[in-house]
């Protein structure tokens, strides 16, 4: 919906109504900050301490770990390596399932199809291709890849929606983008990141088609997926964002930040409602995802630490030691009885 | 090699670009928002209602978390 072009715009009245609007922005953002989220949060009851251990460690990568996903059957993983391997895991066994070597290295995305019969990946190769998995062990999956996405700089995260037809992709040149996976046609593009995008998630199912993305130009960005419209944009963060979530319930979503801090963004008030930061956490945030009922939140940092917080109150209640360098990536399996993380220690981790 | 842009072009491309702000602000402003104390309490009752069902809130017994190791069995 082009906005019409009136004769007497020139740079400098459209400035001045660009400025307007984001004095007015903030003014009502604030009008309805009545209160803190950790506020209200006081009468809930605090957590107790939580014992989480590592429970399986996944060793077979040669190189850092950059991403990993979970398949829906709650047991087998996906993971991506600088090492330009992508393989699939039995978390229960340790055994390796599957393994795909990329035409390129530095594979920075990887997603499980919601039927578990393929895999998505890509990185600085700039695209995204899906491998079907096949029963047959012989089989040299690359034989069957098939490339959907087509970006002009490196592939940053990608995910399927709702089934296996359609992939959303994000990346380094800036934009995110839906394509057809059968015809690799780009279905829709999003345009609005001034820099890098870096990380994108999905809203849950119910809450309709948007999903939320964010990057280099420390903004996340929530879009409408029908229309390629920006509908809601923060800009809180102090540096890049490497990471975004939804809050299972779809009213919220969390980001991870280089600032080192990882932020809750409420999308019915429209604003920041929580900060999760310490004055002893001075490294980044790569990763964060959330536990089944929204109450903890997990994030993996650039000092080796996982960090386990308070959703509500704001606090931190664990802190978890294991990775021997960076964690890079983080997912709660999908009945939430564990997460995985993923390491430039070339390793992954299931904790429970 | 680029070919330099002449200067009405780069004037243009700056007007459609403060043009395009411009109607992203207006969209954004526009929204509906509830109070945050409204949006605080949806999300603490979201987590109340759930958390029975989040096994790394709970704690799971090990014999039900398939990544738990087990005890071993006792044979009577």
């Amino acid at each position: 919906m082009e906005m019409a072009a009136q004769p007497s715009d020139t740079l400098a009245t459209l400035k001045t109504e660009s400025e307007t609007l984001k004095t007015k922005l903030e003014e009502e953002r604030a009008k309805l900050h009545d209160v803190e989220l950790h506020q209200v949060a006081e009468k809930t009851e605090a957590l107790g301490q939580f014992i989480m251990k590592t429970r399986r460690t996944l060793k077979g990568h040669g190189n850092k770990v950059l991403c990993l996903d979970w398949c829906k059957d709650k047991r087998r993983i996906v993971s991506s390596s600088q090492d330009g391997k992508v393989i699939v895991w039995d978390a229960f066994t340790t055994n390796k399932e599957h393994a795909v070597t990329m035409p390129c290295t530095w594979v920075m995305a990887c997603a499980y199809a919601p039927s578990g019969c393929a895999v998505a990946c890509g990185g600085l190769d700039n695209k995204c291709s899906v491998y079907p998995l096949s029963l047959d062990k012989n089989e040299n999956l690359a034989a069957k890849k098939k490339s959907v996405a087509m970006h002009t700089n490196y592939l940053s995260a990608c995910c399927f929606t709702n089934s296996d037809m359609q992939i959303l992709t994000s990346s380094g040149d800036g934009t995110c983008a839906l394509w057809d996976v059968e015809s690799g046609q780009m279905l829709q593009s999003f345009h609005g990141h001034a820099a890098d995008v870096l990380c994108l998630d999905l809203a849950p199912s119910e809450t309709g088609n948007t999903f939320v993305s964010g990057g280099c130009d420390k903004k996340s960005c929530v879009w409408d997926m029908r229309t390629g419209q920006c509908v809601q944009s923060f800009e809180t963060h102090e540096s890049d964002i490497n990471s975004v979530r939804y809050y299972p319930s779809g009213d919220a979503f969390a980001s991870g930040s280089d600032d080192a801090t990882c932020r809750l963004y409420d999308l019915r008030a429209d604003r920041e409602v929580a900060i999760y930061s310490k004055e002893s956490i001075i490294f980044g945030a790569s990763s964060v995802d959330f536990s089944l009922s929204g109450r903890l939140l997990f994030g993996g940092y650039n000092d080796y630490t996982i960090n386990v917080w308070d959703v509500l109150k704001g606090t931190r209640v664990s802190i978890l030691f294991g990775h021997e360098n960076r964690v890079s990536t983080l997912r709660i399996s999908p009945d939430g009885t564990a997460f995985c993380s993923g390491s430039w220690d070339h390793t992954l981790r299931v904790w429970a | 090699m680029v070919s330099k842009m002449s200067s009405k072009m780069v004037g243009s491309n700056n007007l459609a670009h403060a043009r395009r702000m411009v109607q992203q602000l207006r969209v954004e402003a526009s929204i509906e928002r509830i109070k945050v104390s409204k949006a605080s309490a949806d999300l603490m009752r979201y987590c109340g209602e759930h958390a029975k069902y989040d096994p790394l809130l709970m704690g799971i017994p090990a014999s039900e978390n398939p990544f738990k190791d087990k005890k071993p069995c006792i044979i009577l």
